[in-house]
């Protein structure tokens, strides 16, 4: 018996990879013309970091006041609370922020990109730079494609900064946690080689979701349900990427 | 000839919407591409700006034929046209100001104060010097486009291209574009190329016309031959008549046949 459209599902899987792949390419290609335009790309990381920076902030507050939280009643009952500095500053770093702030970047500034690129096209803006012979790949889709990868590890670092601050909320003026334990027990055992993996996953995480993100607006279909289609597509494809490659990348870390 | 098309066949998921037109575009000269809706009259147009490519025949702009260009090539060959869309497309992120400077400053590393003359003589032009401030989404229908128009000419092109420039606007705003159209061409020696099925208004401007419909060009000439045709199609749409060859209803099935069948579901 035919197995038609399993072959059809991978063979158009297959497609759009190969098609994603294509335009990273050719955007890739475009990124040093739009390095030279530093006025485009200071504006796209102000649009795709800065204007995040509330929610990242809020959010890291909250991610690090429950790890102080969960981490001192885990703690407890192995008598070990003075390991919680430790515990919290190896999740965040390595784990919860990257992955915490490539979710809420694929929500706040993954979709504004999507959307902003397929109003674009189908408002014709992007056809009109073509007819006055300018590439929108170099002269849209390459500042807002730097613009998020630039942003992302930014972000990850102050979703971690504040993550930390709030888990000493927690851990030590709530819980009672001695400050000096706290502090040295991280210094004492969080090594440049867990920040890193940290900021490799954020980077990677910032090259996929604006990868994503221009890309879903960029080919969107020119209407009202279409950019609609492609922005809810950049959030889910962002979403189950970043955490596909974050398994891939911890793998690779061990 | 500024632009030559001949033999263009072109389809679209395997609906032809072009079967052998033949277009002719002389230099210095107004041409109008007039057809009922849905002739393909904005494919054309993308066909000659080679935003898409023919599936059989030739277009040649300047004498060059698209097919055989490169995308450097097709990109400096745009540079010499100007193209104004249906609704302005003004990028929204600029002001008016930047929006007619965008062009300029993409391709020239003219000195700012250049610039600003450059721009502000056109929009001059097109009577919104007061308006360089302005963000598009501030502009009426018919301002945008003035702004449009004057960004396709800011660079001083060889050919300007305007796609359903009279849609939409009030009597006010129609007459002005119209005289915008006639001065770009008589002033500054602008070949034109206007797409639109406003034939009384095509008929005050246009040198030439060329009447598409079915896939075909159904008649050419000047837009006084072309009221004068006996041909039932071209007269359908030179005098708006429901009657004719071009049909008012969409094919369908018998209508009291489906009003029945309907009533017994």
């Amino acid at each position: 018996m035919s197995n038609g459209g399993g072959d059809g599902f991978i063979l158009e899987g297959v497609r759009r990879l190969g098609a994603v792949a294509i335009f990273l390419v050719r955007l890739f290609g475009e990124c040093l013309p739009a390095l030279r335009r530093p006025r485009l790309l200071v504006h796209q990381i102000y649009n795709a970091g800065a204007r995040s920076l509330i929610i990242i902030m809020l959010s890291g507050l909250f991610v690090g006041m429950v790890l102080g939280l969960q981490g001192y009643d885990l703690l407890q009952r192995f008598g070990s609370v003075d390991a919680l500095g430790t515990a919290v500053a190896l999740g965040l770093l390595k784990e919860l922020a990257p992955v915490v702030t490539a979710l809420l970047f694929a929500g706040r500034a993954g979709t504004a990109l999507t959307s902003e690129i397929g109003l674009m096209r189908a408002t014709d803006q992007l056809t009109a730079m073509e007819i006055m012979a300018v590439d929108p790949l170099r002269h849209v889709a390459a500042p807002r494609f730097l613009g998020g990868v630039v942003a992302m590890p930014l972000l990850t670092a102050i979703f971690s900064l504040i993550g930390l601050y709030g888990a000493q909320l927690i851990g030590v003026q709530l819980m009672g946690v001695d400050k000096g334990v706290f502090w040295s027990q991280m210094q004492g055992s969080v090594g440049l080689r867990d920040v890193t993996e940290g900021m490799v996953k954020s980077v990677v995480f910032g090259i996929a979701c604006s990868l994503i993100a221009v890309h879903e607006g960029y080919h969107a279909e020119p209407t009202a349900a279409g950019v609609g289609l492609a922005t809810t597509r950049t959030v889910v494809a962002s979403s189950v990427i970043t955490l596909l490659l974050d398994y891939v990348l911890t793998a690779a870390f061990l | 000839m500024v632009v030559d098309v001949r033999g263009l066949h072109y389809a679209v998921g395997g609906r032809p919407i072009f079967a052998g037109v033949d277009v002719q575009v002389r230099r210095g000269r107004i041409t109008a591409i007039m057809g009922p809706s849905g002739t393909g009259k904005t494919t054309l147009l993308k066909l000659i700006t080679a935003q898409i490519a023919a599936d059989r025949g030739e277009v040649r702009v300047r004498g060059e034929d698209l097919a055989a260009l490169s995308r450097s090539e097709i990109y400096a060959l745009r540079k010499r046209m100007g193209m104004l869309f249906q609704n302005g497309a003004l990028l929204t992120d600029m002001d008016v100001f930047e929006n007619v400077a965008f062009p300029v400053r993409e391709h020239t590393n003219l000195p700012e104060a250049l610039i600003r003359k450059l721009v502000l003589t056109k929009l001059q032009a097109v009577g919104l010097r007061g308006a360089a401030e302005l963000m598009p989404g501030e502009l009426s229908g018919g301002m945008a486009r003035r702004v449009a128009l004057a960004r396709a000419i800011v660079m001083d092109p060889e050919m300007l291209i305007y796609d359903e420039p009279f849609v939409g606007l009030d009597p006010i705003s129609l007459g002005v574009i119209m005289r915008l159209i006639k001065h770009m061409n008589e002033a500054l020696g602008i070949t034109s190329i206007v797409v639109s099925h406003d034939v009384r208004e095509l008929a005050t401007i246009a040198h030439d016309s060329y009447l598409l419909s079915g896939g075909r060009v159904a008649a050419a000439g000047a837009p006084e031959q072309l009221r004068a045709s006996d041909s039932p199609a071209v007269r359908q749409f030179m005098t708006g008549s429901e009657d004719g060859p071009v049909a008012f209803h969409y094919p369908a099935p018998d209508y009291a046949a489906q009003l029945f069948a309907a009533d017994e579901s």
